[in-house]
């Protein structure tokens, strides 16, 4: 049995071994005082972790931690001794104990023997006939009715586990399609929720704006307690009613869809990238470009926000904008395209198509 | 320099027999007739490690997970994995009376009102980078070695699946903090999952509880974070060190190491207190990086709000390539019947990955199908020894690299002032040039070095003694490397032999596609002297020199 199973491996050496080399003593095992030297350095690289310690708890209870506290050299004072010195303690043990095995612990390489990864013969025989015998008696093999229900009906609790999951969240539905903005809906600043006329903005200037409605009011006024958009609610109509604005000059203006749905230079885009979904902030401010942070995709605003550079598919989606009875800025309409990052269900035209499309369905 | 060797302390000496019994007896044998570990102790106590500096990196890896268990469990503590949303009125100045989310507002309270708790949080992240890249780097050791070559392809396996779910597992962490940072990188990650054809919509969300952001993401990734990943990883990292004790360890060639023996130091006492210490040094590095090193310093951004977005993005370090991938892919999209496809996305950060990670696990198998090799091997490979598997991974190495540096192309722009366009397009190209380039030089490279060994072995080493002849010429005197070095160098395979051709020439003569790639994998390999060259150089190197060259080698201690 022992010649039959041996590890399949081959040392190709072109040389006669010259075997292990000659052990050579080291100064702790044949000189007394460097051995009591070493036991010594040992246990004092403990006493320092021992008092590294000490050190931490003391930090802990002295030092005032957090943003009012003390600084040394522009680190809170409280992290850097609590760090150092915890460090210290448990550099002082690992470096203590491998110390000990470097220079006391035997170190005499020894040699063991392989065995081959597998099973011998005897014992692979073994096995096989152990299982060949368990199924011959279960008759599983036999018994095709019970082993076809077995597996069919431990397969099928997959199911339970998978229709679980269904409530994770509802289904897509339209919501992707819609934002909050609507016909005479005002633009507001962001942060502030003020309203915008068109004076307020010099050429070159960029706007980050929101939906008035999402601030709790309509033209100023405030809304029914029962519209109110708050919450969860709140951040996810934000995170797609974010649009800039941005006051170019009139002349500069490229496609008709751009100027049709501009006010005095003024255009209106999703701030949301048609790529994954950043924030689009970079204005580069003499060429109406428009560059995402996250992945450099470039937009032309003067231009149906058209991609001119960057690995964004798609244009930007326009906002119709015009004036109210006041002057300020206000949408004609929704985004007449679905905002925001790609998804499978959506149907993606060209600019022009969508302007067309919404002059159809807003001529009445 | 004389030792007295009669003296040897008594640590050095063989073990001692036990005449009376002991107390480590007594606890042993209460232990055993309960749990009966004996017989698995006698096999495993005194196991032997072979040392190598090399063979410390997975031990990092190791160790760094150990720090993120602790740590973790201590974030947790205090962390409130939350979206709900709550006014901050810590000590922070800068934020408070700030609406966000319990989960960044607890971020803060660790970060300023707990003591140690920055600490804590510094070290959980700088453990989770050195994690990562201590897993990176242990798998190239691994793979320029051939260390996962019969019998331990499955072990590779679950090394690399611990490499993928390492690298989630960082970036649920990294998203945990809903700060402006980390939600951009959860607002990405929706935006990628959505371009996944067909389902990407639902699968959404499903995750994310309806639309984004929604109040879903945190508590799930959370729950990701903490137990699904983490428990997946710990048994893992079990069956790893169980099939690292049944495989025993790989060694370098060397004298008395053979394919078939391992030599090195016994588990008990050596590399218990070495692998033991070196876990506190581990740690103790981490403390000290939490205590001098800033990391995501989460109060710096604010909360996280959908509309606002920081310049220079980016995610941490080890997600640098697939968003690299994604920042160089040209913008490709399909719309046809109602439906937009995005290759622009798809392709890079969910195909691309998946795909490299594929290829790196099936790596033993498709090197084993080229070579038909099916002997075991536990003596190491040098790197030069298998130039075109060596090539290989240093063209996935370059694969990698080009498309991380893509993932800071805009960094680059305004470090080196030039035009991104410009890089970008320059790195489109470089993807897919640079591997191959990087193929090619390291193939030769290693065929040189191989060349470069048997000049030494039969030539000798370059001694740097000029001599000077009588007639006045000058010439270097080569000396004969060590015995024990020559024996090393001239353990492994001869190349190509025994292996011939797979399948054979096709009935229109041509090789198959294995044999064609078997005869690359060999090919222009240098093999190793015969014994009787080497025998002949042996005596020229000892005639060649003048008779001064032997006193001068009175020196090498023969």
């Amino acid at each position: 049995m022992s010649d039959s199973h041996e590890i399949q491996a081959h040392t190709d050496a072109l040389l006669p071994d010259p075997g292990h080399p000659e052990h050579h003593w080291r100064p702790t095992d044949v000189d007394p005082r460097a051995e009591r030297r070493a036991e010594r350095q040992v246990a004092s690289l403990f006493g320092l972790s021992i008092l590294c310690t000490i050190l931490f708890v003391v930090f802990y209870v002295t030092i005032e931690g957090g943003i009012g506290g003390p600084t040394v050299m522009g680190l809170g004072a409280s992290n850097l001794a609590l760090g150092l010195s915890l460090g210290g303690a448990l550099l002082f043990i690992g470096i203590g104990v491998i110390q000990w095995a470097r220079k006391l612990m035997a170190d005499v390489e020894l040699v063991e023997e392989r065995h081959p990864a597998s099973s011998s013969e005897a014992d692979r025989s073994a096995t096989v006939a152990a299982l060949q015998a368990g199924l011959e008696e279960s008759g599983i093999a036999r018994r095709p009715l019970i082993r076809n229900t077995l597996i069919g009906s431990v397969g099928l609790l997959v199911a339970p586990a998978v229709v679980m999951l269904r409530d994770l969240g509802p289904l897509p539905g339209d919501r992707l399609r819609h934002t909050v903005w609507a016909k005479n809906m005002r633009v507001v600043r962001d942060v502030v929720g003020t309203p915008i006329r068109p004076a307020d903005l010099e050429i070159g200037d960029l706007v980050n704006s929101s939906a008035e409605i999402l601030f709790g009011t309509d033209k100023g006024q405030p809304v029914p307690e029962a519209d109110v958009i708050e919450g969860t609610e709140l951040q996810v109509e934000k995170a797609k009613a974010a649009t800039v604005l941005l006051r170019m000059d009139p002349d500069d203006i490229v496609s008709d869809a751009t100027r049709n749905w501009s006010v005095s230079g003024i255009v209106a885009y999703s701030k949301i990238c048609t790529h994954v979904g950043c924030p689009i902030s970079l204005n580069e401010r003499t060429t109406h470009h428009l560059l995402c942070p996250c992945h450099q995709s470039t937009f032309d605003l003067a231009d149906s926000g058209k991609v001119i550079f960057g690995p964004a598919g798609r244009h930007l989606p326009q906002l119709p904008l015009g004036l109210d009875d006041e002057g300020f800025l206000v949408a004609l309409s929704d985004y007449p395209e679905p905002v925001g990052p790609s998804f499978w269900e959506r149907e993606t035209k060209s600019p022009g198509a969508v302007f067309n499309e919404w002059n159809k369905e807003n001529a009445q | 320099m004389s030792v007295d060797t009669s003296k040897v302390a008594a640590s050095n000496t063989s073990a001692a027999t036990a005449s009376k019994p002991t107390k480590v007896g007594a606890i042993a044998a209460w232990s055993d007739e309960r749990l009966g570990l004996a017989a698995m102790g006698k096999k495993n106590l005194r196991k032997i490690f072979p040392d190598h500096w090399s063979f410390m990196l997975g031990e990092i890896a190791l160790w760094s997970f150990v720090v993120l268990l602790i740590t973790g469990v201590f974030l947790t503590l205090w962390f409130q994995p939350s979206m709900a949303e709550t006014t901050y009125q810590g000590a922070y100045p800068n934020l408070r009376g700030v609406s966000m989310s319990q989960a960044y507002a607890s971020t803060l309270h660790i970060s300023f009102d707990v003591r140690g708790g920055l600490l804590l949080r510094q070290m959980h992240h700088w453990a989770a980078m050195l994690f990562v890249s201590a897993m990176m780097i242990h798998m190239l050791r691994v793979a320029f070695t051939g260390a996962y070559r019969k019998p331990r392809e499955l072990n590779w396996v679950i090394g690399s699946t611990l490499l993928i779910l390492g690298t989630i597992e960082g970036f649920t962490g990294y998203s945990l903090p809903d700060d402006l940072l980390s939600g951009t990188g959860v607002r990405a990650a929706a935006g990628f999952m959505q371009a996944i054809p067909i389902v990407g919509t639902y699968i959404t969300f499903f995750l994310f509880g309806g639309e984004f952001p929604g109040d879903s993401i945190i508590p799930r990734l959370y729950t990701i974070h903490v137990l699904l990943i983490p428990g997946i990883l710990l048994g893992l990292v079990a069956a790893h060190m169980l099939l690292l004790v049944y495989h025993k360890h790989t060694q370098w060639a060397g004298p008395g190491r053979k394919e078939t023996n391992v030599v090195g130091y016994p588990m008990l006492p050596v590399y218990a207190a070495k692998a033991g210490g070196f876990f506190f040094i581990t740690f103790g590095v981490a403390a000290l990086m939490g205590a001098l090193l800033s990391i995501n310093a989460v109060w710096k951004f604010g909360p996280y709000d959908p509309t606002k977005v920081t310049a220079g993005a980016q995610p941490d370090w080890y997600m640098g390539w697939p968003d690299g991938a994604l920042r160089i892919m040209p913008g490709w999209e399909s719309h046809f019947w109602g439906s937009t496809w995005s290759w622009n996305i798809f392709i890079p950060v969910i195909l691309m990955p998946m795909l490299s990670w594929l290829l790196v696990t099936i790596l033993p198998f498709l090197e084993n199908w080229i070579t038909g090799d099916q002997r075991e091997h536990h003596l190491l490979q040098r790197p030069r020894n298998a130039p075109t598997r060596t090539a290989f991974i240093v063209s996935l190495m370059t694969w990698y690299a080009m498309f991380w540096l893509a993932g800071g192309n805009d960094i680059i722009a305004t470090q080196l002032h030039s035009s991104i366009n410009n890089i970008t397009y320059a790195l489109r190209v470089l993807v897919f040039v640079g591997p191959a380039i990087a193929f090619f030089i390291t193939r030769r490279w290693c065929i040189a070095l191989q060349r470069h060994d048997n000049e030494v072995l039969l030539h000798g080493y370059e001694s740097g003694v000029i001599m000077r002849s009588a007639q006045g010429g000058y010439a270097e005197i080569h000396k004969p490397i060590s015995e024990s070095k020559a024996y090393a160098i001239t353990v492994r395979d001869r190349g190509t032999e025994g292996a011939g051709l797979a399948d054979g020439p096709k009935a229109n003569g041509k090789l198959t596609l294995r044999d064609k790639l078997r005869t690359l994998y060999y090919e222009d390999d240098v093999q190793k002297p015969t014994v009787d060259e080497y025998d002949e150089a042996q005596a020229h190197l000892a005639h060649a020199d003048h008779g001064d060259a032997h006193e001068l080698e009175g020196g090498h201690g023969h």
